[in-house]
């Protein structure tokens, strides 16, 4: 790979990438079992190099802020590259949100550019905020023949002849506004610099290295940490081949690791469970004789990959089982959300490794990592290198709060000094998670002070981005928080958001409020939604500008509510 | 009375989601939340996504399933590309 301590910024090294490995493959993108495109990075270079120019003549000076909206394809990559290439700051968002929230993100972010898909631009141009939109220019993909564009520019067509002047950056200057939350009332910008990115990229290819002929399958969206990280600048300059997948239907991506014979591929809890039961559905119609002897040698491999994975003779033993895998997996990696152990272990003994790691897009993407020296699947495993953790105000089991101190922390929340203040406190990161490090310096979690959720998908949720749906609602007051936050629990897993509700004097839930409460949730998208419903009995404690305080509200009823007879399920 | 298009496309839909998931198909209705009547995550619902493509011989981008989680808009949808 790239030296990247010689470099001071992404477009520095990924330009030196496109050169080093010419002849390469860099991307390939499969629609379903149509292979669509496969670039080598030299084809990538002359791919980007007009785009780049023709975004230069549009007036895309150094530190202009460039978003980028779309599913997991070659075209986010090249959009990323030429926005860099000539110094600009890539604003990744989140192609599941609402057209609304990303018209916030976009006028939060203050981006004058914009790179989305056709499908996702027309739902934008409909939404009642686009009106105000701030945008100079925008560029639409894959849009067909004839479709109304607003204003906007066909991508493919949005080209100019002549060589990009590379605009270079300094490690310090903005690389990226990556949005960790806050679509409703105070959205969360983390500030990540060039060298926050090129320090991450060092670390975590040190444990895992990256070279030409490694496959990594890139399924988390690209705008996530994760997959910007390990689905685009770590494979990029260490010459190896991203692959896209144009639908994620679990058919396709099962058979994308054997056409593709992937390496590396990242995934979120749920994806992992799919697969997990998917194998073992596959595993029950096996005849008892077949069965047996499969049962034999997962119990064999099991201790053969006791200290470390083996995967040569794990191969062997479960011949069938990696074959469906593609051959060539090295590991599979996950974080973000809560991992079952048990599907970790699952996997394990099969022989595939699936290395648990611990991140939060304000720390870049990952502060631990499973090294497998041994694998351990209760724990999200060991700070990567130049990653230092503390546990701040530990208890007598030795659990308290995470801090983490990297060169790899954001540099600050954009436009948002006070929660900056609040969140790194003298260059230390204050997580919001609970964990301790057990004799063996691995680091175990066990819940989160702060009030939000995780869920299987990886997306962070905070209860304030989704209490404007039930404005308005018959009641006299309302508040959604993480059951987790009024009911601590030292785990993670199967986290929820509860609707609290006081209701008006002599008022009863009955069956239109319930009713109601139900049409608004499914307004939001469903990974967003309140799993259920608490009734409280007294005024909601306020401050002087009658803002709830929702700590102290929280307190309360957890104090004299059960979460078990307290919590109605919607 | 005549089912019209839609209604029938509704209806083999539903007939189709109780088959796979195999749940009563008197449980489901069209305005159904699937994700919670049939107690399915994402990734299922994209499963389901595809035996309604291999069903009524279109072809569905996964972009089509965004934001939709009712037996009825997911008819429209696909009743559109019909």
């Amino acid at each position: 790979m790239l030296n990247l301590d010689q470099y001071s910024c992404l477009g520095a090294a990924l330009r030196d990438a496109l050169d080093r490995w010419p002849n390469e493959v860099c991307l390939i993108e499969s629609d379903r079992n149509r292979e669509k495109i496969r670039l080598t990075y030299s084809d990538f270079k002359e791919t980007a190099k007009p785009l780049s120019r023709a975004l230069q003549d549009a007036d895309l000076k150094a530190g202009d802020r460039a978003a980028i909206i779309m599913t997991n394809q070659s075209k986010w990559l090249i959009s990323a590259y030429s926005i860099f290439h000539i110094g600009g700051v890539v604003v990744p968002i989140d192609y599941k949100l609402t057209a609304t929230e990303q018209l916030q993100l976009l006028a939060h972010s203050h981006a004058k550019f914009l790179v989305v898909e056709y499908h996702l631009w027309r739902a934008i141009t409909r939404a009642p905020e686009f009106s105000s939109h701030q945008l100079k220019t925008v560029l639409v993909t894959e849009a067909p023949l004839g479709a109304e564009l607003a204003g906007a520019f066909r991508w493919e067509e949005f080209r100019r002849k002549g060589e990009p002047e590379f605009i270079p950056r300094r490690r310090d200057d903005i690389a990226c506004i990556v949005y960790s939350s806050g679509t409703g009332g105070r959205p969360k910008g983390c500030v990540l610099t060039h060298e926050n990115y090129l320090e991450q990229c060092k670390s975590l290819t040190a444990w895992y290295p990256f070279q030409p002929g490694v496959r990594y399958l890139s399924i988390l969206p690209t705008n996530h940490a994760i997959d910007f990280m390990v689905g685009f600048i770590g494979p990029l300059v260490c010459g190896a081949c991203v692959v896209h997948l144009r639908t994620l239907r679990p058919e396709f991506v099962r058979d994308a690791f054997v056409r593709y014979k992937i390496t590396y591929v990242s995934l979120v809890p749920m994806v992992l469970k799919n697969l997990e039961r998917g194998l073992k559905a596959k595993f029950q119609e096996l005849s008892p004789v077949k069965r047996f002897f499969l049962d034999r040698m997962i119990a064999l491999n099991r201790v053969l990959v006791r200290r470390r994975p083996n995967l040569q003779r794990s191969r062997k033993l479960l011949r069938q089982v990696h074959e469906g895998f593609g051959g060539e997996l090295l590991a599979m990696f996950t974080g973000g959300a809560f991992m079952e152990p048990s599907t970790l272990q699952f996997f394990y003994d099969l022989g595939i490794p699936v290395a648990n790691g611990y991140g939060l897009t304000e720390a870049g993407t990952s502060l631990t990592l499973n090294d497998f020296r041994p694998f351990r699947a209760d724990t999200v495993g060991r700070p990567l290198p130049g990653v230092e953790l503390r546990i701040l105000s530990p208890d007598a089991e030795g659990i308290g709060e995470v801090s983490a101190h990297s060169k790899t922390i954001m540099a600050y929340y954009l436009d948002d000094p006070e929660l900056t203040a609040e969140t790194i406190v003298d260059g230390w990161l204050l997580t919001g998670d609970l964990g301790r490090f057990d004799t063996a310096g691995h680091l175990q979690l066990f819940g989160r002070k702060k009030n939000m959720i995780v869920t299987e998908g990886g997306k962070n949720i905070y209860p304030e981005d989704i209490e404007t749906v039930f404005d308005g609602l018959a009641v006299k007051e309302y508040c959604v928080f993480a059951a987790n936050y009024i009911w601590p629990d030292k785990q993670l897993g199967h986290e929820t958001l509860v609707l609290v509700l006081r209701m008006d004097q002599n008022q009863e839930f009955n069956e239109p409020l319930k009713n109601e409460i139900v049409f608004r949730n499914r307004k939001l998208p469903d990974f967003k939604r309140v799993g259920g419903y608490v009734i409280w009995g007294e005024d909601f404690p306020r401050t002087a500008s009658m803002k709830i305080k929702r700590v102290l509200l929280a307190e309360e009823i957890g104090k004299h509510l059960e979460r078990a007879t307290a919590v109605v399920d919607l | 009375m005549q089912m019209t298009t839609t209604d029938k496309t509704l209806d083999e839909i539903l007939t189709l989601a109780a088959t796979h998931f195999k749940v009563p198909r008197q449980r489901l209705t069209p305005d159904d939340d699937f994700f919670k009547t049939l107690g399915i995550d994402s990734l299922q619902a994209l499963d389901l996504l595809t035996k309604l493509e291999n069903h009524f011989r279109i072809e569905l981008p996964d972009y089509e399933l965004q934001g939709v989680s009712d037996f009825r808009t997911l008819a429209s949808r696909i009743q559109a590309r019909l």
